[in-house]
């Protein structure tokens, strides 16, 4: 593997990371419980994909096929995502949306501050801008975790059911691969297992506050960030998202 | 096929004869610019003061209109009635020495 390609490899990760969530968060417009969570999730969902045009626009630019940002997005099939197993799980009701926020949020949030020191100044520049959006949502996402969390019992309940549902899916993003290795080797990007301790810090301190109990089991699903499996979610995920330009290819406003 | 699979949760619901448990209302006030007062801007609904910063944050300052957020509980605002109008506004009209229309701004004070 060149240092290229691994590194069109982890800006496809990035890219496809927040293109996954920012879809599925887009979902709720028009759905959520109300009117003021519902434009809060939208802002979240446009803050993703703007970031989406940031990770794979520099992707195209670096594998040097021509390939534009929306290429990328609209052109590819679920094999060649390279997204979290977590995001492209369905948003299921409103809390189990938050807690899904929650998990990615408090790791995005340490990734993007680590790549502000990235060694390549177009990695360094957008994760500048995007940390500043992150560390709003993250801090979004950890409130109503704890609301919900400490809520009523009705909603607690349904965030604990959330939190068990979703914690295999929360290790993938620390899973150390040779891109992680190649990338860190040259200073571009930190490995994600040292992310690891900060992000579980938070989340243990969250969870506490939120009354609920973390599984004892540390299993992590994994091969959405390698591509190797996704989950059966993804294609239908994709099948919605792709619609458009599967059949006007290349339509514009 | 969306994967939202929303619900009203319990005790919001109207089935069953409950009254709707809202969360209560704050006033919006937004400060534009450094300098500027703050200016009331709508309403939301939020259950604490944070989140309805949070939520103003979201609703009202989307398109770079703030610098700085006010929230109050619609409910401490204590506010004139509207059919005090005439007691309460009137008797100004008719006063007008006491607007400063009778005074000559230099052109260099510019905008008052």
């Amino acid at each position: 593997m060149t240092r290229d390609e691994a590194l069109f490899e982890f800006l496809v990760r990035m890219g496809d990371n927040t293109l996954v969530l920012g879809h599925r968060v887009s979902e709720w417009c028009g759905h959520a419980p109300v009117l003021e969570e519902d434009i809060a999730l939208a802002n979240i969902a446009l803050d993703l994909i703007g970031q989406t045009q940031l990770w794979l626009g520099l992707a195209g630019e670096v594998e040097g096929k021509g390939r534009s940002a929306d290429d990328l997005a609209f052109h590819r099939d679920a094999w060649d995502f390279r997204n979290l197993l977590l995001l492209e799980q369905p948003n299921g009701d409103f809390g189990r949306t938050m807690m899904r926020q929650f998990l990615f949020d408090a790791a995005h949030i340490g990734l993007l501050e680590a790549l502000k020191d990235s060694a390549d100044p177009r990695i360094a520049e957008i994760a500048a801008k995007s940390a500043k959006e992150v560390a709003y949502h993250v801090e979004r996402s950890g409130d109503t975790v704890i609301a919900l969390g400490d809520g009523t019992s009705e909603s607690h309940d349904r965030m604990q059911k959330a939190l068990d549902r979703l914690w295999p899916y929360a290790g993938e993003v620390f899973i150390d691969d040779a891109v992680d290795e190649e990338l860190a080797g040259a200073g571009i990007a930190p490995l994600p297992s040292t992310l690891k301790d900060a992000w579980e810090a938070r989340v243990r301190h969250v969870m506490a506050e939120a009354t609920l109990k973390i599984p004892e089991d540390d299993f992590a699903h994994k091969g959405g960030k390698s591509g190797f499996r996704h989950s059966e979610h993804l294609g239908h995920m994709l099948t919605e998202m792709q619609w458009l330009q599967r059949a006007y290819p290349d339509a514009t406003w | 096929m969306s994967s939202v699979s929303p619900s009203a949760y319990p005790e919001t619901g109207e089935k069953g004869g409950k009254s709707k448990a809202e969360w209560p209302l704050w006033e919006v006030f937004i400060r534009g610019q450094h300098g500027m007062s703050h200016r009331h801007v709508g309403s939301l609904h939020a259950p604490d003061a944070d989140m309805a910063i949070k939520h103003a944050r979201d609703v009202y300052t989307r398109r770079n209109e703030g610098v700085s957020i006010w929230v109050v509980e619609s409910s401490s605002i204590a506010a004139s009635s509207p059919s005090d109008k005439g007691p309460m506004y009137e008797p100004s009209n008719a006063k007008v020495y006491r607007h400063p229309t009778f005074f000559d701004i230099p052109e260099e004070v510019g905008a008052m």
